[in-house]
């Protein structure tokens, strides 16, 4: 025992150097997977609320485009109704209230108050959470197309997992054949990401459109995510499309998160096919 | 620099000043200086050893929570913290009992400038490796080395320039 204490009392400068180092090694190796718990994220109260306040500073400097993006989406989401609504009256005199019962996913307006963009395991800090019905999981989008899925939430704030981090996985087709592939990113760019796995015989063409192909329990089908910009068509085993976002994920503002009425629903329909 | 008021108020200084701006710089990009390490470099030497390791750890754990990077920050701080006694002994031939005696002011510009360069260069490889986590694109980490660490040298040097009182 006097040997033990010794030894400690000796090397305690090496040994406390060790313990800080395991400690900071353990935590990296949370951070990387998605399913843990996480400790060390921006959604805690202080952090985030840090960020909010920065947010609310810098938040004028992109006033001015950030309204005319919603104004854009304002004036398509008008359309899109004056379609809807001719549509039904042309149909039939009665109109099944599709909001009340068919009603699958639901959209939560917030606000991105810390990005990044140049690293390879990217995420964002979002000023909703728990409070707000934010969960883990959910899908992020905003105006022009996929921005992330939730990955931790607090009560105030929640943390995104970026389509820029190199864990990220999103199911993905082409939108004019029903062809799908995954969608993954390399690190590099922060402009591009790259679809795989998508069959060989799919017929594609620069500046062909990426959506969301909604075989996942967490984006609806049909969310923009990008077009395709090169095509590798080598002997190799792997077909790389790569997609130039339409998104530019270096400046974000509002963004919406959507929930999933049905999810629970076809989690436990996929579970029982397994068992 | 051996008052704690000071350190204190440098640990926090230094803590906002990397996560408010040189975390938004991104020249080209990708190169952000990482000027939070300075604090090692300014913090006294002293008999008891453990209280750096462990106000850098502390220190690089605050940028991790700010910037969403696990561990990676905290990781290569405090392995630079806890190798500079070494350089220290390499470079400035100090022993122990030197250290209550040491001061970066007094010594040449020359010493310094190996000093400060190897440490800098020790920490912008460990945390571009981490962050990359593989060696796919490992050129990726060799370069982001480099030109960051040409960038917080730029500004280290900068900044003692302005900071450091003529006599």
């Amino acid at each position: 025992m006097q040997q033990l204490i010794f030894f400690i009392q000796r090397f305690k400068y090496f040994l406390f150097f060790i313990l800080l180092e395991s400690i900071a090694i353990s935590l990296i190796f949370t951070n990387l997977n998605f399913q843990k718990s996480k400790f060390v994220n921006s959604t805690n109260a202080i952090v985030g609320g840090i960020y909010t306040q920065k947010s609310k500073i810098t938040g004028y400097f992109n006033l001015k485009s950030e309204n005319e993006l919603l104004a854009a989406e304002n004036a398509r989401l008008r359309n899109e109704l004056q379609k809807k609504v001719f549509a039904t009256q042309i149909k039939d005199s009665t109109i099944v209230d599709t909001v009340r019962y068919f009603q699958k996913f639901s959209f939560t307006s917030g606000k991105i108050i810390n990005n990044n963009y140049n690293k390879e395991f990217n995420f964002l800090t979002l000023d909703i959470g728990k409070n707000q019905g934010i969960e883990k999981e959910m899908a992020v989008i905003n105006s022009l197309g996929i921005v992330g899925i939730v990955d931790n939430a607090s009560d105030k704030y929640a943390r995104v997992q970026s389509i820029l981090n190199k864990n990220s996985k999103i199911n993905a087709r082409l939108r004019n054949s029903n062809y799908f592939g995954t969608l993954d990113w390399n690190g590099d760019d922060y402009r591009t990401v790259q679809l795989i796995d998508i069959p060989r015989q799919a017929p594609l063409k620069i500046g062909d459109t990426i959506e969301t192909g909604g075989k996942s329990t967490i984006f609806p089908e049909g969310i923009l995510i990008g077009t395709v910009s090169k095509i590798n068509r080598g002997n190799s085993a792997e077909n790389t499309v790569v997609i130039k976002l339409f998104n530019d994920m270096s400046s974000l503002g509002a963004v919406y998160v959507i929930k999933n009425f049905d999810k629970l629903e076809i989690k436990t329909i996929e579970n029982l096919e397994n068992e | 620099m051996n008052n704690p008021f000071k350190q204190f108020f440098l640990f926090f200084a230094f803590l906002f000043l990397q996560v408010f701006i040189l975390n938004n710089i991104l020249l080209f990009d990708s190169i952000n200086p990482y000027l939070y390490i300075v604090f090692v470099f300014l913090y006294p030497l002293k008999e008891n050893k453990i209280p750096l390791l462990f106000y850098s750890f502390l220190l690089g754990l605050s940028v991790d929570f700010f910037s969403d990077t696990g561990g990676i920050h905290a990781f290569s701080i405090t392995f630079i913290a806890y190798i500079r006694l070494f350089f220290v002994r390499v470079y400035f031939n100090k022993l122990e009992i030197d250290y209550p005696f040491f001061s970066l002011k007094t010594e040449s510009f020359g010493k310094i400038f190996n000093y400060v360069v190897t440490l800098t260069v020790i920490h912008h490889f460990i945390f571009f490796s981490l962050a990359n986590f593989s060696f796919h694109n490992f050129s990726n980490v060799l370069i982001n080395t480099f030109f960051s660490s040409i960038f917080t040298l730029v500004l280290y040097f900068i900044g003692t320039a302005i900071f450091t009182k003529n006599e």
